[in-house]
């Protein structure tokens, strides 16, 4: 292709995504149009949240750039490993979150009004210092989160729109893949922008149409991808002889799993545990507008996880047998990208472009408005010691949701390491705080220092263990151990999360029990 | 049928380990690696189980009591 044909697609595939940014710029004056200025509704979108939007924001919100982007570069290096690690996995354990721990916080924050998780465990522990504790915690874990989606945004973007400006010495990069493309820095910045944006002004309830419109954007993109993808890597006429075509030339340390342990991947089913404590998904679940809401989500969420893992499992075991240029296969977070844009039509692509940004979005967009209610209401409030009025509390939220959006960006500025490492560090962690929420809604003898106890444990073991994997960097980090003359390896979260249990178990067993009055409020008699 | 439901899920878990499709290299349809294509219809089985549970494991009773309350309250 001339110089000349290169620029123009990569051009269109540019103000696709523009287009695409600009929609949701629209959807959130339009969400800020239909909001009450109340605090409820601006955080909680007045708990009118139905079925259908409750398991899209939800679904929406646990699938990030981990899913589209993180788990295609995963199977280019690991095979099918990937699926089962995360995917399957997480269709048992999310949907059991929902249904063991969802319905019961939901039932808990419809009665006492609750709008984070901290205003939940400072109740249910009587303890304040609990809230100052955790609030900390939650952001540091949150951040590696936040950060994997905003450098993986403009990484994405960088890579759609490669070539369209050759010229442009602001737009020249080392990697020839990368040259002439819309650099990371601006990337990640205007998405940071158009989120904040609808953020600020939708609140709860732009951030849930959004997280609807850009979830059915990813699902029916990542689906047209591999289809669109097989028939142009395959050379033959049909799907299914195209898929039997590229899939007979992948090797079978793809196609199995023999290079990897059985003890490791069985400790992955603890990583999505950490749906039980992420914040963000906490607010979503105080939004429904009843329990029912919930059933859509509990009974659709692994069949989804299925529809938008499988095509990017196959495009990553794919990949494999291509020849890929030097700075692709050296960073498998671009395969993706890369594969698109080369392979299919600037229309498309540009779609495409826009189904994968729409991932990564409709998770950060959550992650934001999570962290600014947050601060407004469990750390603004109680310190400066009296009730602010619900326009306040908005107008301390947004302020703390562009603090945050401008730390996170300026961090991910920084070499960041790969996409699905981030995501397990960061799952790993929150994941280790999960028999805290968990024994707080089932064990009336956890205390207030039990369960500061098992928080400082769990993460102080997990910051230690983060450490030692090089903060990310040492990409086969595990725990490893001798069993029968072998090396056995075991997924890092084992560790905080056996040890945040026994000591929470054992300082609450040893130290005085609740007062009767919260066990009453937080376990009552079943009437019936 | 609830303990049955949940004794399912415990299963399903167990079943999820797939030790047994692990050097399998056999390609199911001619292109879906069998230890792929069984973790895919862990999935579709973690769909129908779930669906189950919302059936008879749903927390009725805690539903209603929230219910009750939060009409008590409005009144």
């Amino acid at each position: 292709m001339d110089p000349g044909a290169i620029a123009s697609a990569a051009q269109m595939r540019m103000y696709i995504i523009i287009g695409y940014l600009g929609l949701l710029v629209l959807l959130g004056l339009f969400a800020s149009r239909m909001g009450r200025g109340t605090k409820t509704d601006y955080l909680l979108a007045s708990h009118s949240i139905g079925p259908f939007l409750l398991l899209m924001s939800l679904f929406g919100t646990t699938m990030t750039a981990f899913a589209m982007v993180g788990s295609s570069a995963e199977a280019y290096s690991n095979g099918i490993l990937p699926y089962g690690l995360m995917a399957s996995s997480s269709g048992i354990v999310h949907s059991l979150c929902f249904f063991l721990v969802g319905i019961k916080l939901w039932s808990f924050g419809k009665r006492y009004g609750y709008s984070t998780q901290i205003e939940f465990f400072r109740d249910r522990l009587d303890s304040q210092l609990i809230g100052y504790v955790l609030f900390p915690i939650l952001v540091v874990l949150l951040i590696p989160y936040l950060l994997l989606g905003v450098y993986a945004s403009g990484m994405a973007i960088q890579a759609m729109t490669a070539g369209a400006f050759p010229d442009f010495a602001m737009f020249a990069d080392a990697k020839p893949s990368m040259n002439g493309g819309v650099p990371r820095w601006l990337g990640s910045l205007v998405v940071c922008g158009v989120v904040l944006f609808y953020v600020f002004f939708g609140g709860m309830r732009g951030t849930a149409w959004a997280n609807a419109f850009q979830t059915m954007v990813f699902m029916v993109l990542g689906a047209l991808a591999v289809y669109l993808l097989a028939m142009k890597l395959g050379g033959h006429d049909t799907l299914l002889e195209n898929l039997r075509e590229l899939s007979s030339k992948v090797d079978a340390d793809h196609t199995t799993r023999r290079q990897h342990s059985q003890l490791e991947f069985f400790t992955y089913l603890l990583i999505p545990l950490s749906v039980g404590m992420f914040p963000h998904i906490f607010q979503h679940w105080l939004t429904a507008k009843n329990a029912e809401s919930f059933k859509l989500a509990v009974v659709c969420h692994p069949l989804f996880i299925m529809i938008v893992w499988v095509p990017c499992v196959f495009i990553g075991i794919w990949a494999t047998t291509l020849n890929l240029p030097p700075g692709v296969a050296a960073d498998p977070n671009t395969i993706l990208p890369f594969l698109v844009k080369k392979e299919l039509a600037p229309m498309i692509a540009g779609l495409l472009a826009a189904g994968i940004l729409a991932a990564i979005m409709s998770s950060l967009d959550s992650q934001f408005l999570c962290v600014g209610t947050m601060f407004s209401t469990d750390i603004a409030e109680p310190l400066i010691g009296k009730q602010l009025d619900g326009r306040q509390q908005v107008w301390v939220a947004r302020s703390f949701i562009v603090a945050i959006v401008i730390v996170t960006y300026l961090i991910s500025l920084l070499k960041v390491q790969s996409v699905f490492k981030m995501g397990v560090w960061s799952f790993a962690g929150f994941a280790s705080l999960f028999p805290v929420v968990f024994a707080s809604l089932y064990w009336k003898r956890l205390t207030a220092a039990g369960a500061l106890a098992g928080i400082l444990t769990a993460i102080g073991s997990w910051l230690y263990l983060f450490q030692r994997g090089g903060w990310g960097a040492d990409e086969n980090f595990a725990l490893e151990f001798f069993w029968q003359n072998e090396v056995v390896r075991a997924n890092p979260v084992v560790l905080p999360f056996i040890g945040g249990i026994v000591a929470m178990v054992l300082t609450s067993l040893i130290t005085k029990p609740p007062k009767n009055d919260v066990i009453a409020k937080f376990f009552p008699v079943n009437k019936s | 049928m609830r303990n049955l439901i949940w004794l399912l899920i415990l299963l399903l878990i167990f079943a999820r380990q797939d030790f047994w499709y692990w050097e399998d290299e056999t390609l199911v349809f001619g292109f879906f690696p069998i230890g792929f294509f069984y973790q895919a219809l862990i999935s579709v089985a973690a769909g129908v189980l779930w669906y189950l549970a919302t059936i008879y494991c749903w927390p009725r009773d805690l539903i209603e009591q929230v219910k009750e309350e939060v009409a008590g309250e409005g009144q």
